[in-house]
């Protein structure tokens, strides 16, 4: 059957096993859209305020569901707006393709109107990306993109084709199922043997996971693992909602503003077993003597990780279900009390700290300070706690609703504190730490699932992408929107505080936006809340309404992320609190 | 051949946007390349690069498991001095003055050297060799007026019957 290069893409798309897509029209990609108008009732299209909205939205969907996100974009400014998404789910090895229109072949190369070489941008933060210039290569090139965004360790792939390939017709035969990964790379036993050798030798051993656990599908092993050798875990901020929070044996997040106890427990003990985790400069600090007490064992699907940023003393490739599943029978049994016993002392010195910390922060409310923040008109009698707000809407969340956020101060108190009980449940971004993440994110994720979704998110980040209410709004998605309003942009104002003697450049908003009537202006709902009794009926409200709600929380410009490890720091320089 | 210098051969796809994505790496991951070169293999759908680079076993392992990432890098093999044949090639254009000609042409002689181009004021010598005789001819070129000069930079192919290809 001879069909347009257009309706080879979605018809590709479909055999993919691809229901949803989201994206932005514009010229060079009209053929592509008029097919997706044609299909409209085979494959969803999503219509997002912006080309970096729809990238968000395809990462959002992929790590809510596991399948491969697919957003397509005009060329030109089109596809560069999609680079910060592209990038996010690269750092955060998320499956993406994206499809990008480019003008027609002849005028490549010619500075033409809304021309972009988004094969050369994007060439750094993808797998791999094409340029199909031949109709005859466009469903096999697509194929491959799925395929290489979903083996190994996943990652975004983008496909830019031009305007006459989509106007050009060729054959098409649908394929009866999407393609499988490539296979998979399995640890070798020999290796696998050695690393229960140099567990059993282990007095403290320590498990540290990463995001590999949740894409490995692989927390039942982890925990069988754990339960095994006696040994306390903790995990990247990637690896966060691969086990129930409240598991008696997780620590929490370790690393620059983890859990106290998870932190010192690591550098406490004497071999620490990385899973899916790639030692990041935010999760070691200073790398000269981050292992210094400890030895390492490191598992990682992509071997490139290994060694590159700590060297273990013994890396293995391979999928972590696999090399668990086969590791765990050539363990023994071991108990170890004292061991658990300071676990224990850790976490009651963590619990202690955290309340130093919360009794300094509340003496400095804003009430009492002359911080500018307070001439925002935004600062009132009355102020939530972080904690607090994220513990009023957990209560009222269940296990299977999506929490999303997006990047700073917030992002770091909802994954301290959040009760995450299933993978997938938690969507952040990680590796890029992109503010703005959270409304793409969100609006992926949940019209994907139709799952209920909070986004956590900031006023800083939040004024990065608001734009996106309208597309939530559209999708009439059932999202709550909690910002922890304080004023100021509290990540770098934190850093400022404790590195820049106060200089507070540029990080204290002065915006008189009214949230409550922005999402009302957008079609949303929208409350501000001063304390915990508004936050409480606001939530039961937000949950009741199953469409988009927005909660505006002032929060104080003077709560601190704690503890913190300060950049290129170690465990003695953590910081508890801030006077 | 230097200290810690290394020669890798990468056997990559034949297709356009390649040579970016391998020198791209380089570049972004931050690793010093001495020099790169890259041509046509006995098979269409396949070039060959190769790269030369120094730095200690740590980089080394980190860059071949970069490029062995790179979907279109098909092999990638480190190419060890004693096991391998290397050659460069080098052009270089001399001043020629009646007063030197004869001591160049010796030169040319003695480096097994060729004259490929001949006029009264310039004459164009052609060397192969490793990179070591190439330095050496063109400091011996150098009194007498070097007007231009290129190298190719390396090629390395294993000795014996081994070879850097993919199974096809």
């Amino acid at each position: 059957m001879k069909i347009s290069g257009a309706k080879i893409v979605v018809e590709t798309l479909i055999e993919q096993g691809c229901d949803t897509v989201f994206g932005y029209p514009g010229g060079q990609v009209i053929n592509l859209f008029d097919e997706l108008y044609i299909n409209r009732n085979r494959i969803n299209h999503i219509l997002t305020a912006h080309e970096q909205g729809a990238s968000h939205a395809a990462d959002g969907y992929a790590r809510a569901t596991g399948k491969v996100g697919v957003c397509i974009a005009t060329s030109g400014p089109g596809a560069t707006n999609l680079v910060t998404g592209i990038a996010t789910a690269f750092l955060d090895s998320v499956p993406m393709v994206a499809i990008t229109g480019n003008v027609p072949c002849s005028l490549i190369g010619k500075d033409s109107f809304q021309e972009v070489d988004i094969v050369g941008v994007t060439m750094p933060v993808t797998k791999h990306n094409f340029i199909v210039k031949d109709i005859r290569e466009l469903a096999d090139t697509l194929r491959t993109a799925f395929k290489i965004a979903k083996s190994g360790r996943p990652g975004p792939v983008l496909v830019d084709v031009p305007k006459d390939v989509q106007t050009a017709v060729w054959d098409f035969e649908p394929k009866t199922e999407p393609v499988r990964p490539y296979p998979l790379n399995f640890a070798s036993d020999s290796k696998l043997r050695l690393a229960a050798e140099m567990i059993k030798k282990a007095e403290r051993p320590y498990i540290y996971f990463g995001g590999g656990i949740i894409m490995g599908k692989a927390s039942q092993e982890l925990l069988a693992l754990a339960e095994k050798i006696d040994a306390p875990l903790g995990c990247s901020l990637m690896g966060l909602s691969a086990l129930p929070t409240n598991h008696p044996r997780f620590l929490g997040m370790n690393g620059m503003h983890g859990h106290y106890a998870s932190s010192v427990a690591q550098d406490e003990s004497d071999l620490v077993i990385c899973l899916g985790a790639r030692f990041s400069d935010r999760a070691t600090g200073d790398k000269k003597r981050f292992n210094k007490n400890f030895k390492i064992i490191h598992i990682d699907i992509d071997s490139a990780e290994l060694d590159k940023n700590i060297t273990s003393n013994l890396a293995i490739q391979g999928d972590i279900k696999d090399a668990l599943f086969r590791l765990i029978p050539m363990l023994t049994e071991t108990k170890r009390p004292e061991w658990d016993k300071r676990i224990e002392e850790l976490r009651e010195e963590e619990k202690r700290r955290i309340e130093s910390a919360a009794a300094i922060a509340f003496e400095k409310r804003c009430d009492n300070c002359t911080h500018p923040c307070d001439k925002s008109g935004l600062a009132s009698e009355n102020h939530l706690s972080p904690y607090q707000i994220v513990d009023i809407i957990s209560k009222n969340t269940s296990e299977d609703d999506i929490i999303v956020t997006d990047v700073g101060q917030h992002q770091m108190w909802v994954a301290q504190r959040y009760p995450f009980m299933k993978p997938r449940t938690f969507l952040t971004s990680g590796g890029l730490g992109t503010m703005g993440y959270g409304m793409g994110a969100a609006i992926g994720a949940s019209s994907a699932s139709r799952k209920r979704t909070v986004l956590f998110t900031g006023d800083g980040s939040f004024g990065m992408n608001l734009n996106e209410l309208a597309t939530a709004v559209s999708q009439n998605i059932p999202l709550v929107i909690v910002i922890m309003n304080n004023g100021v942009l509290g990540m770098v104002r934190q850093w400022q505080t404790l590195f820049f003697d106060k200089h507070y450049s540029n990080t204290t908003l002065n915006r008189k936006t009214d949230f409550v009537k922005l999402a009302e202006a957008f079609g949303a709902k929208g409350v501000r809340v001063f304390n915990s009794e508004e936050l409480e009926k606001a939530t039961a409200e937000a949950f009741a309404c199953n469409s988009v709600y927005l909660i505006d929380c002032a929060v104080d410009c003077n709560e601190f992320v704690l503890p913190m490890l300060p950049p290129g720091g170690s465990i003695e320089d953590i910081i508890t609190e801030i006077k | 051949m230097h200290n810690n210098q290394f020669v890798i051969g990468v056997i990559v796809s034949n297709v356009s946007g390649v040579l970016s994505r391998v020198s791209g790496m380089f570049t972004r991951r931050g690793f010093n390349i001495d020099c790169l070169t890259v041509g046509e293999t006995e098979s269409s759908e396949f070039s060959r690069i190769t790269v030369v680079f120094h730095g200690d076993d740590d980089i080394k392992h980190r860059i071949i498991k970069q490029l062995e990432k790179l979907h279109d890098v098909k092999e990638v093999e480190v190419l060890e001095p004693r096991e391998t044949v290397i050659r460069e090639l080098l052009l270089i254009k001399v001043r020629n003055t009646p007063s030197t000609r004869q001591d160049i042409m010796t030169a040319v002689e003695i480096f097994r050297s060729k004259i490929v181009d001949y006029s009264t004021t310039a004459l164009v010598c052609e060397l192969t060799g490793e990179t070591s005789k190439i330095d050496a001819f063109v400091e011996l070129m150098k009194p007498y007026g070097i007007m231009e000069m290129c190298r190719t930079g390396m090629v390395a192919i294993e000795r014996g019957d081994t070879c850097l290809k993919t199974e096809k």
